[in-house]
């Protein structure tokens, strides 16, 4: 499992790409709470295009990372959802708790 | 040797080797002749399932041992037993809460118990019995052939 960060405007995305299971997802968790909680950019966009699998560790990290964000009053918000981490979402029913774009593009330029 | 054993995998509780078997588990659901969603099911089954031992069984210790069986089920049947697959897990840590088995239905921003509700989205059956030292739990899924014609 891969993570890299980029700063676009003023945004944080998170690319994560592989699997998140529970070898990764606390990784994955640290990353997402350190983006939410430290450097506190209104708007952090986690990219799952390029996850293969995740779990249900994963999916909780997903949930802290939202809680964390409503926390301080911030936007946590997914894109490109893969068919597996759009069928994982959906089977746990917080496909609608999250806040989802297809696309970078949409995510960056959405407003509230 | 039961002649009906597809796989018996030995593994240590170390989450470094769910990718590995998760890929093992793909294939052998799709040489039991499940269908890819279904496959898919199986693999977030059995994971999940390993995940729950590691981190609740074994506490995250990375060297307890953890047995994992694959048979068929009805494979040499005549009299109309139903085909699929059983996996039974085996793990040496303290007896299982059977309480603690129940899954939940998620609800908005609470992920304790998805594991389990996964399982039981993905298997037909789910039972867990304690063998002497030895926790075993038994997942079943049935071909969807077999299904349809109980349903029928």
């Amino acid at each position: 499992m891969q993570i890299s960060i980029r700063r676009v405007d003023n945004a944080t995305v998170v690319d994560v790409a592989g699997d998140i299971d529970l070898a990764s997802s606390p990784e994955v968790r640290k990353a997402l709470l350190h983006e939410v909680r430290d450097n506190r950019k209104p708007r952090v966009v986690l990219n799952l295009s390029a996850v293969r699998y995740i779990d249900s560790s994963g999916v909780a990290s997903l949930v802290e990372g939202l809680k964390a964000s409503r926390d301080i009053g911030s936007r946590f918000i997914l894109v490109g959802l893969s068919g597996p981490a759009r069928e994982v979402l959906q089977l746990s029913r917080l496909v609608k708790v999250f806040e989802i774009y297809d696309t970078e593009v949409e995510a960056l330029a959405a407003r509230v | 040797m039961n002649r009906d054993l597809l796989l018996k995998i030995e593994l240590l509780s170390d989450p470094k080797v769910l990718y590995v078997v998760r890929g093992a588990v793909e294939r052998l659901a799709e040489t039991v002749g499940f269908a890819a969603e279904e496959c898919r099911s199986v693999v977030r089954a059995v994971d999940e399932a390993l995940t729950n031992v590691m981190r609740h069984c074994y506490c995250g210790r990375v060297d307890q041992p953890i047995e994992l069986y694959f048979r068929w089920l009805g494979r040499h049947s005549k009299s109309g037993r139903r085909k699929g697959l059983e996996i039974l897990l085996c793990d040496r840590g303290p007896p299982v809460d059977q309480s603690e088995l129940r899954a939940q239905r998620p609800s908005e921003l609470r992920s304790g118990g998805l594991g389990l509700h996964f399982i039981r989205q993905a298997m037909d059956s789910v039972g867990y019995e304690r063998a002497g030292r030895t926790n075993r739990l038994r997942l079943v899924k049935y071909l969807p052939s077999e299904k349809r014609s109980e349903r029928a």
